[in-house]
C-alpha cells in the first residue's frame, strides 16, 4: 500500500475491512421473541446490530461473533449457532 | 446493504476495527464518542486501542485522531489543545484516551504535568489492568493477586503483591475540576460522566473499567457480566469528584468478592487451596474498605 503524505489515513476506512470473516459463532435473532429493547445494539463492540422500523438485524459483514448480544438479551431472543463456511 | 446498517457504519468509532471478540475497551470507545459528538480531536498513546484502530489504511476514527509514543500522550494532547486555542478553534475540544500502562506508569510524569498546567483536555484511561497489547504484563493498575506474565503465580508469590495505584485520588490532588470512574458495564452512566466532564474546562480525568476477555481469561460474551460483578463487589468503586470532593457514588448491593474473581483465569489460583482462601479474604477486606470509604452500600444508607 502506498504511504500518503504524513501517513494520514482517511477516517472510517475500517469499513473496508469486514471483520465478519473472524466469526465462528453466528447470532440469530428470533424476531417473534424480540421486544425491541435495544440492548443488543447498545452492547455490540463492533456496531453490528442495526434497527429498521423497530426490527433488529445483525450486520454479518462486521459481527465477530463474540456473543455479547445473546448473553445480554433480557428475553433470550438471540441464539448463537455454529458458523458454517 | 440497507440504510440502517449504513448508519451503524457511519458511527464516530466505526466497525472494522480489529479489537478482540467482546473487547470492553472497544465498546467503551464507541460510547465515549457517542457522548462527545464529533467536535473533538482524539489523542491515543500506544496500546491495544491504538493497535486495533490503526492498521495502516484502515481507520475506524471519524474524528481527527493522532497516535504518538507510549509515554507522552498527555503532552501531545496539551499541544493539540494549545494549537486549537491559537487558531481560535474553541469549538473543538481535545480528548486523550490511553491504556492504564501508559496512564498509571509510563506516561505518568506527562499526565502530572498536564494536570499541573490545567490544560484543556479530558484524559480518559481505558483501564484493563495490565499491558495487554504486549501480552499482559503487570501495571500500577493491576489489581492485587492477579496473575500476570511479569508476576506469574508460583512458589514465590501469588500474582501481584501490591495495591492498585489510587490514580483518581492522585489526579484529584492536582486540583482537577472533575475526576470520575466509570465502567463499560454501565454505559448510560459512562456517557453521562463524559458529558459532565465536557462541561468543565481545564484538565479532567475519567477512568473506565474495561474488562478484557483475552487476558483476564473469561468467555467473550461475559465482558459486561464481569464488569457488573466487579462494581457490585466494591473492588471497582464508581464515583465522581469535583475539586477534590466526592460528589456522587454509584450505590451497590454488595456481593462477596469471590463471585467476581472466580470467573477469571487471572485469579484462578485463589481457588486452588487454603492459602488462596486467605488471599480472597484479604481482597474482601479491600472491597469492604472501598465500600466504607465511598459509602457504596445501598443497604447501609451511608454517604
Ligand atoms: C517506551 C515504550 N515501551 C514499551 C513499548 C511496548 N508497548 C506497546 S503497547 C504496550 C502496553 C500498553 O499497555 P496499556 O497502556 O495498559 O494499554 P493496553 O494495551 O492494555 O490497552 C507496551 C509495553 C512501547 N511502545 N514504548
Ligand atoms: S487484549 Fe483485551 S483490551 Fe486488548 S483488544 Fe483484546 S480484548 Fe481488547
Ligand atoms: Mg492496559
Amino acid at each position: 500500500m502506498k504511504i500518503t503524505m504524513g501517513a494520514v489515513v482517511m477516517g472510517g476506512t475500517s469499513v473496508l475491512y469486514p471483520t465478519g470473516a473472524w466469526r465462528d459463532q453466528r447470532p440469530v435473532i428470533d424476531h417473534e421473541a424480540c421486544k425491541s429493547c435495544d440492548t443488543c445494539r447498545d452492547v455490540c463492540p463492533d456496531s453490528s446490530v442495526f434497527v429498521q422500523e423497530d426490527v433488529y438485524y445483525i450486520d454479518y459483514d462486521f459481527c465477530k461473533g463474540c456473543g455479547l448480544c445473546a448473553y445480554e438479551c433480557p428475553v433470550d431472543a438471540i441464539a448463537m449457532i455454529l458458523e458454517e463456511k | 446493504m440497507n440504510a440502517s446498517a449504513q448508519e451503524n457504519r457511519m458511527e464516530l468509532f466505526a466497525p472494522g476495527h480489529r479489537a478482540c471478540h467482546g473487547c470492553g475497551m472497544a465498546l467503551s470507545v464507541r460510547h465515549i464518542l457517542k457522548a462527545t459528538g464529533n467536535q473533538v480531536a482524539v489523542v491515543t498513546p500506544t496500546g491495544c486501542l491504538e493497535t486495533f484502530s490503526s492498521p495502516y489504511g484502515y481507520s475506524p476514527w471519524r474524528v481527527p485522531w493522532i497516535h504518538h509514543l507510549f509515554e507522552n500522550g498527555p503532552s501531545v494532547a496539551s499541544g493539540v489543545a494549545a494549537a486549537l486555542d491559537a487558531q481560535g478553534r474553541g469549538d473543538v475540544r481535545v480528548v486523550a484516551i490511553g491504556g492504564d500502562g501508559s496512564t498509571f506508569d509510563i506516561g505518568f510524569a506527562a499526565l502530572s504535568g498536564m494536570f499541573e498546567r490545567d490544560d484543556d483536555v479530558l484524559y480518559i484511561c481505558v483501564d484493563n489492568g495490565a499491558y495487554m497489547n504486549t501480552g499482559g504484563q503487570r501495571s500500577g493498575a493491576t489489581p492485587t493477586y492477579a496473575s500476570t506474565t511479569t508476576d506469574p503465580v508460583g512458589k514465590l508469590r501469588p500474582g501481584k503483591l501490591q495495591h492498585k495505584k489510587d490514580l483518581p485520588a492522585i489526579v484529584a490532588a492536582h486540583g482537577a475540576a472533575y475526576v470520575a470512574t466509570a465502567s463499560v458495564a454501565y454505559r448510560k452512566d459512562l456517557q453521562k460522566k463524559v458529558k459532565r466532564a465536557m462541561e468543565f474546562h481545564g484538565a479532567r480525568y475519567l477512568q473506565i473499567d474495561t474488562p478484557c476477555p483475552s487476558v483476564w481469561g473469561f468467555p467473550s460474551d461475559h465482558t459486561l457480566e464481569v464488569g457488573r460483578l466487579g462494581v457490585a463487589s466494591g473492588l471497582v468503586p464508581l464515583f465522581e469528584m469535583e475539586y477534590g470532593n466526592v460528589t456522587k457514588v454509584r450505590k451497590i448491593k454488595p456481593i462477596t468478592v469471590d463471585k467476581y474473581l472466580r470467573g477469571q483465569k487471572r485469579f484462578r489460583h485463589l481457588f486452588a487451596d487454603e492459602q488462596g482462601a486467605e488471599l480472597v479474604a484479604k481482597l474482601q477486606q479491600m472491597a469492604d474498605a472501598n465500600i466504607a470509604k465511598y459509602g457504596l452500600s445501598s443497604q447501609s444508607g451511608g454517604q
